[in-house]
């Protein structure tokens, strides 16, 4: 078996092609055992495909993975066994109310119809939802049907949990809320993977982030680290048509050095610390910023 | 085989919930088609009419029953689980659960079968008032196990359309390419007999042609056909087959 201790989603080579184009390409990576893994890619980057082939949705085209020692093409009954899914876009029935769509995936997964009520109220109230439990999907909030969709993933303990832009579209007070209700289920010992198009939320919520782009992983490591790999320090300056330009530096001496080595058309001077964005711009926009 | 059973329990569940909370306007919707066919074939064209010696009432109240049953259990399997895989997505959440294939796909089924078996009933109920005949058949329970072969046949056929369709106007045009030139000519309204002989055998080939037959048959005390019964039968094995054999291609 593919496992070493920790390693709870191992992936080596991982490619998925749909017609023309890879959707991800030699994807290999490698999530521990209690972490809160942060997958951080633009649109079209591949997340949700590499979260569907995870999650035995979808068959990879070449290479193989592994979730929680099984691989996800000779078991994946289970893999779905430990594991919970969020989709990226809403995937309850929304003819149901939100205990009834519950009360469906608990009985999907065999409760007894005792255990199925204790557990139903006691993650209705793990995710605050319990005055909402009898209302129809339909008439919920957009922030309080992502925390019906992370109740349902919840119902049989998953030891590891996918989270597909968990906070997309959502206000930034309901998106604080979702963000602690994702630390407080780390905290209680879910292995979390989670994707986002949001810089501030991977730097804020992740332990470690893999940046993908156009299917590929292009950095990987935990946010401070992927930081002084590029440059604790970011300089940036105007020239006078506008055009802003970006340099990092390991430290702020040789920052200013820098500085100091610049020609006089320059109109404005920044420097400040490097943050993830400037990473992943940095990273990102190799090629296509380049003319 | 137990999980099985519990499974199938667990899909349609969530189909009777839904049921449960519109079945007055399911029943409505079910009713409507056929009690027009009713009043504008039977009442108003059909007046003074005769087929093999009965009334053209008498004559076309088993086909508008097996037509009923053949819409009832194809929308009632279908239309919801195309919505749900294509569009809502929350198919993927079944097929992910720890249940078999063929628990899926009995229990979507299942959905269509009780939706035809509403539907069925309730014209059934308005048809034995204006055709008493089918009762006194001393076939009425042989007409009974037909209808609900039927119902499974057309709900199967639902769950492959719907694993098949690729967007809405697939289910459309499945719909007016297939269901609708079957409501019409498959002997529902009318006897197959007079038919050129290419048109009698193509029809031959649709299920719903051989659902009215025996409906028709088992009602008016004719001969039964008991081939046509093996070919809804075959039909109805077809439709499931087709049902595992696309999730097992699409799914891990
Ligand atoms: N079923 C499919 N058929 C064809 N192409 C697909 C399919 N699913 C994804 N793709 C393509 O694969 C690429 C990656 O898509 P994917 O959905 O994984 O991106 P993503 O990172 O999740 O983007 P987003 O932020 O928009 O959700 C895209 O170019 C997309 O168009
Ligand atoms: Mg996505």
């Amino acid at each position: 078996m593919k496992k070493v201790d920790n390693e709870v989603i191992v992936t080596e080579e991982l490619s998925k092609r749909y017609s023309e184009i890879w959707a991800i390409k030699d994807l290999s990576l490698r999530v521990f055992s209690g972490e809160i893994f942060g997958f951080l890619g633009p649109n079209g980057a591949g997340k949700t495909t590499t979260i569907r082939i995870l999650t035995t949705l979808t068959k990879p085209t070449s290479g193989c993975a592994w979730v929680n020692g099984f691989n996800v093409l000779e078991k994946p009954e289970k893999v779905r066994e430990s594991i919970g899914v969020m989709q990226q876009h809403l995937s309850l029935d929304r003819d149901l109310t939100v205990r009834e769509n519950m009360e469906l995936r608990a009985r999907l997964h065999h409760f007894e119809a005792s255990e199925r009520k204790r557990r139903i109220e006691e993650l209705l109230d793990y995710v605050g939802l319990s005055e909402y439990a009898d209302r129809s999907i339909e008439m919920l909030s957009g922030g309080l049907q992502r925390r019906a969709m992370v109740a349902c993933s919840l119902i049989h303990k998953p030891k590891i949990l996918f989270l597909d832009e968990p906070t997309v579209g959502l206000d930034a007070h309901t998106r604080r809320r979702m963000w602690d209700l994702i630390r407080r289920l780390n905290a209680d010992g879910v292995t979390i993977f989670l994707t986002t198009h949001y810089i501030e939320e991977a730097e804020a919520l992740c332990h470690r982030v893999g940046i993908i782009h156009l299917g590929q992983l292009i950095a990987l490591g935990e946010p401070s680290e992927l930081r002084r790999k590029m440059g604790l320090y970011t300089v940036v300056t105007v020239v006078e048509n506008g055009n802003t330009f970006y340099k990092y530096f390991s430290g702020r001496d040789i920052a200013t050095e820098y500085i100091k080595s610049l020609p006089s058309n320059v109109k404005a001077i920044l420097v400040r610390e490097s943050n993830l964005e400037d990473v992943f711009i940095e990273l990102t926009g190799r090629g296509v910023s380049e003319d | 085989m137990i999980n099985a059973l519990r499974d199938i329990h667990t899909v349609l569940w969530a189909d009777l919930r839904v049921l449960r909370r519109h079945w007055l306007r399911t029943i409505a919707t079910s009713l409507i088609n056929p009690i027009l066919y009713l009043l504008a074939f039977g009442y108003g064209l059909g007046r003074g009419i005769t087929f093999w010696g009965y009334s053209y009432l008498d004559f076309v109240v088993p086909g508008i029953i097996a037509l009923t049953t053949m819409t009832g259990s194809f929308n009632g399997a279908g239309s919801k689980l195309h919505v749900d895989r294509l569009f809502y997505k929350c198919f993927d959440e079944i097929l992910m659960a720890p249940v078999s294939i063929f628990s899926i796909v009995m229990g979507k089924a299942l959905a269509g079968v009780i939706r035809g078996i509403i539907g069925a009933t309730a014209l059934l109920l308005a048809g034995l008032m204006i055709s008493p005949k089918i009762a006194a058949s001393p076939m009425f329970l042989l007409f009974l196990l037909v209808l609900i072969i039927s119902c499974f046949v057309f709900a199967f056929l639902g769950v492959l359309i719907a694993f098949i369709a690729k967007s809405h106007q697939d289910m459309n045009t499945f719909s007016n390419l297939i269901l609708l030139p079957m409501t019409f000519l498959s002997g529902t309204f009318f006897a197959l007999e007079g038919l050129p002989e290419i048109l009698r055998i193509a029809l031959h080939l649709l299920p719903l042609t051989h659902s009215s037959l025996c409906l028709r048959a088992a009602a008016l005390n004719q001969p039964f056909p008991w081939y046509s019964l093996i070919a809804l039968i075959g039909f109805g094995v077809a439709f499931f087959l087709g049902c595992i054999l696309i999730l097992k291609k699409t799914s891990v």
